[in-house]
């Protein structure tokens, strides 16, 4: 589904991804792990192609994002994308915020569009809130909404930075419900997350990052409870 | 204080108070159409198009209007003129280009503002749904810019309209030149620029109620409105 090969990333002098190999299979969930500035987020966001890569390849679904000649707006609607900040348009309710994608990018009538937006907000257990604004949703509502918008366009893979790190602790569990239910649906995901719980109970693989490589990966099992390397055990001495 | 003067010369500042009004609606609309491609010039990671916007907009941010309304009056537009067989044009039409080159820096300024206050996380939640940078543009950025723009573009309109008043230095027919001209001929001295001081407060008045009223609708939409529970 996803393959990078040889990824670099520069911002400026400073080498924030030093050759990354990996390959994410369909239905798989993955989970990304490591300490601040190690860049995870760079990471994810190299594989939408948010962050223009420096070196090495980026395949979705056979095709090579680094090609100019790829429709970067294409991929772009395979892939849903949820951010730690939850980015929701602040101007539009939330079933405008769902359904504006839908509509401008395939070119939905409103009709489908809302109703597919609907069919998300049940699926997220928010249909009440249809009509409501952004700004009235508590922190853990607007990720479901933001979780909805992505799905609305039918991805193929969901990438999640930090989905819930920007959350009171008691609305953490109603995000990671509805991310649970999407893993199993079979929906392939990419998670960057502080949350060892939710890698362990529902990650198929976990990745540790540290300065810009993956240092270590393996089942939830392996990485948890035998890790390997040095730097894995200490932050995971400092985490868990 | 002789208040019949303003009688005997009414039609002097009816017109001014024409003049004055068209001067600034006209160069308001054209600073805008300016000032928005400007901005978004502005905005560009090109050089070719960022350079010359940014040279623009400082020339005409670091120098006095009136020096500009001076320049484009008695220097560039009679030399235009020149070069297409005319004659020198008329006063009127070296206010307006003036005011609308000068407006035009001012407006930019605040599209940029207004276009780079809008977190970076909106152009990034709209691209990565698979928008284009032109529909994020329209559907996400721009309107959330537009909301925060209009504060600052109601205040550059009413310093438009104040600052217009220097264009009487070529003689445009506006509401400066009716006190000035009424007070040499009738020796009144209180009366005309009173008067022309009254229907400038008017002018601004109006303005900033339009402007208010602009604000008013544009954040019941959305936003921070918590009273709208649906
Ligand atoms: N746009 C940017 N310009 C310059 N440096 C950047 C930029 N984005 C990230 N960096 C730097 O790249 C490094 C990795 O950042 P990244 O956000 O990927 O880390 P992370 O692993 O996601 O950390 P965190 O857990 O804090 O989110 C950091 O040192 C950061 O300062
Ligand atoms: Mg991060």
């Amino acid at each position: 589904m996803i393959q990078i090969e040889g990824l670099h990333k520069r911002f400026g002098k400073l080498e924030v991804l030093k050759g990354i190999d990996l390959q994410i299979r369909k239905k798989e969930v993955v989970s990304i792990i490591g300490p601040s500035g190690s860049g995870k987020s760079t990471l994810l966001r190299c594989m939408n192609l948010l962050e223009e890569v420096s070196a090495g390849k980026v395949m979705v679904d056979g095709q090579d994002l680094t090609s100019t000649h790829t429709d970067m707006n294409k991929v772009r609607t395979e892939m849903g994308m949820v951010f730690q900040q939850f980015n929701l348009f602040p101007h539009k309710r939330v079933i405008d915020n769902i359904a504006l994608a839908p509509m401008e990018v395939r070119k939905w009538k409103r009709d489908k569009a809302e109703e597919k937006a609907y069919a998300l907000l049940e699926k997220v257990g928010l249909r009440e809130k249809a009509n409501s604004w952004p700004s009235q949703l508590s922190g853990g509502q607007m990720q479901r909404v933001a979780i909805a918008r992505a799905l609305a366009m039918d991805p193929k893979v969901m990438l999640f930075d930090e989905p819930t790190s920007a959350l009171d602790p008691e609305m953490i569990g109603e995000v990671l419900a509805v991310m649970k239910a999407l893993a199993k649906e079979g929906m392939t995901m990419v998670v960057v997350t502080h949350e060892m719980g939710f890698a362990r109970e529902v990650c198929d693989r976990v990745l540790f990052m540290d300065e810009g490589i993956i240092e270590e990966e393996g089942s939830p099992e392996q990485l948890f409870s035998h890790p390997k390397k040095e730097r894995t055990r200490s932050f995971l001495g400092k985490v868990l | 204080m002789d208040w019949s003067v303003i009688v005997e010369y009414k039609d002097l500042f009816i017109r001014g108070l024409f003049y004055t009004t068209i001067l600034t609606i006209g160069a308001v609309l054209t600073g805008l159409v300016i000032g928005l491609s400007l901005g978004l010039m502005r905005l560009s990671k090109k050089l070719v198009l960022y350079f010359p916007a940014k040279l623009y907009i400082d020339i005409f941010r670091g120098t006095p209007l009136l020096l500009q309304i001076l320049f484009i009056h008695f220097a560039v537009l009679p030399e235009v003129a020149k070069v297409f067989g005319l004659s020198s044009p008329d006063a009127i039409l070296s206010g307006f280009v003036a005011l609308s080159l000068n407006a035009g820096a001012y407006i930019a300024e605040i599209f940029r503002g207004g276009i780079q206050s809008v977190e970076k996380g909106q152009m990034e939640a709209a691209r990565s749904l698979g928008m284009s940078h032109t529909q994020a543009m329209r559907h996400i950025i721009l309107p959330q810019a537009f909301k925060r723009m209009l504060p600052p573009l109601g205040n550059e309109f009413i310093a438009l309209l104040k600052d217009s008043s220097l264009v009487s230095v070529i003689a445009v027919n506006d509401l400066i030149y009716a006190a000035q001209t009424t007070a040499k001929v009738t020796w009144e001295r209180w009366v005309p620029y009173i008067t022309a001081g009254v229907l400038y407060f008017i002018l601004t008045y109006l303005l900033s109620r339009v402007v208010f009223w602009l604000e008013k609708r544009y954040s019941t939409e959305g936003e921070g409105n918590l009273d709208d529970t649906n």
